[in-house]
């Protein structure tokens, strides 16, 4: 989706503004709603990728006025209820309608430790064939899709080298649509900057992007 | 996109009217933390309590979950990291071409940072790490992107001005040097193995780690000898 998540060389948004001994949560309510997305992922009634397109929906006015914590928030609310977890009723009155069955969380606090270290790979040991070799010339594809996508703006329809070949992982075009993993090879594909920004970029410069099959053309 | 799910973000937004209100003054996303709306401090304590009551989240997981993001993972894995690559060539052989088995060796691993690329930085190239769609961070050895990590003006300016953006860190490159933007698309997520400071050879281990900054692992930042303490 041709949304404003895709910053990758827009202008106009101004210094970058480092704080000094930053705390990881700068309000307990932020860890909360951190925490809260973590542990219901575990119901796997979503996927991370669907996920992300979750939050690449939201209006962009919106999207570029809410912190991080709180876009998080409205992502967890849709995502709640899109999937059916809680009703509208139930957020409005901050207590579950009456006769349905509490249910069992599938992480309990024993567990955490083990959630963090088991991870969620997206690599995939299937045997797919990969489409390019490292050293090849590729042109990114020139794609527009309305939904979830990975392949940046700035990149589309330019001429970069594949530099390397990570093996096989699930596209997440296809699986934030629920449409399925279709694994791939990703590459990191290697572009000039001055092929991305014109003269403007000094000569040496480069930017790697990590692309999927899909998202190249031979040249 | 379909209308009904366009309807669940206005409900969404509704619901986090008071915080987008609170944010209003700062155009770029996730600059304002001071003004932490007192709205959504309870909103999120409702849905808290509204989903252990269902029983979809356990309050305790909760608990160690944040206590996980704060203490548990963090840029001093990294640092453990970066210091044993510099003082045993052999691990650092291993972490740049295995860098999962590398960095498991050491204990670090999980989500986040299933699949992990370290990319040196040398006397002629300079690597530097962003996401532009959102916020992709190595959690493991790095824990939670800091704000400005996250930011609408990092993540639009590390790939067109990534120079002008070091410069604001305060590293000043030659054209001489390349600049290698990483740009976190999939599901590789990259550490940045910084240069080694002259005049450390006698530092142990531990007081090189010791030296060892965030910014230097994300590529905003060398390590200096006389910068101590991973603050940055």
């Amino acid at each position: 989706m041709n949304g404003v998540h895709d910053m990758g060389g827009m202008q106009g948004f101004g210094p970058i503004r480092p704080e000094k001994s930053e705390p990881v949560f700068h309000a307990r309510w932020e860890g909360r709603v951190h925490a809260i997305w973590s542990a219901l992922g575990t119901w796997r009634k979503w996927n991370g990728d669907f996920g992300r397109q979750t939050r690449e929906f939201l209006p962009p006015a919106e999207y570029l006025s809410l912190n991080y914590h709180q876009v998080r928030y409205a992502q967890v609310i849709e995502l709640l209820a899109g999937s059916g977890m809680i009703t509208r009723a139930e957020i409005d009155n901050g207590r579950p309608a009456q006769g349905r069955q509490k249910a069992v969380p599938p992480l309990t606090a024993g567990k955490v430790a083990a959630w963090f270290a088991n991870g969620n790979p997206k690599r995939r040991e299937v045997a797919v064939a990969p489409t390019f070799q490292a050293g090849q010339r590729v042109r990114a594809r020139n794609i527009n899709p309305p939904t979830h996508t990975r392949l940046p703006r700035y990149a589309r329809g330019k001429l970069g080298i594949i530099e390397h070949d990570h093996g096989v992982f699930v596209f997440p075009d296809s699986n934030a649509q629920g449409l399925g993993e279709k694994p791939q090879h990703v590459y990191s594909v290697r572009f000039a900057a001055r092929k991305l920004w014109g003269e403007q970029a000094r000569p040496k410069d480069t930017v790697i992007v990590a692309m999927w099959d899909d998202y190249l053309e031979t040249v | 996109m379909d209308g009904t799910r366009r309807g669940f973000f206005r409900a969404a937004l509704t619901l986090a009217g008071g915080a987008a209100g609170a944010a209003a003054g700062s155009p770029a996303q996730g600059q304002d933390h001071q003004a932490v709306p007192s709205d959504l401090t309870l909103r999120v304590k409702s849905l808290e309590s509204l989903l252990v009551e269902k029983g979809l989240v356990d309050r305790a997981a909760l608990d160690a979950l944040v206590d996980m993001f704060e203490h548990q993972v963090g840029p001093r894995n990294g640092a453990r990291v970066v210091a044993k690559a510099w003082i045993d060539p052999a691990y650092k052989q291993r972490l740049l071409a295995d860098p999962d088995h590398a960095i498991a060796e050491l204990g670090y691993g999980g989500q986040q940072g299933e699949h992990m690329v370290v990319v040196e930085n040398t006397a002629n190239v300079h690597n530097m790490i962003v996401c532009t769609l959102c916020s992709c961070y190595p959690w493991p050895v790095l824990g939670l992107p800091p704000v400005w990590y996250k930011s609408a003006p990092y993540r639009s300016r590390s790939v067109i001005d990534p120079r002008g953006v070091l410069r604001e860190f305060g590293l000043e490159l030659s054209d001489e040097v390349e600049v290698r933007v990483w740009d976190s698309t999939s599901d590789l997520r990259y550490l940045v193995l910084p240069e080694r400071p002259a005049g450390t050879e006698g530092l142990s281990e531990d007081a090189l780690a010791r030296l060892v900054t965030r910014d230097s692992m994300v590529g905003v930042g060398k390590v200096v000898p006389s910068m101590e303490g991973v603050t940055r």
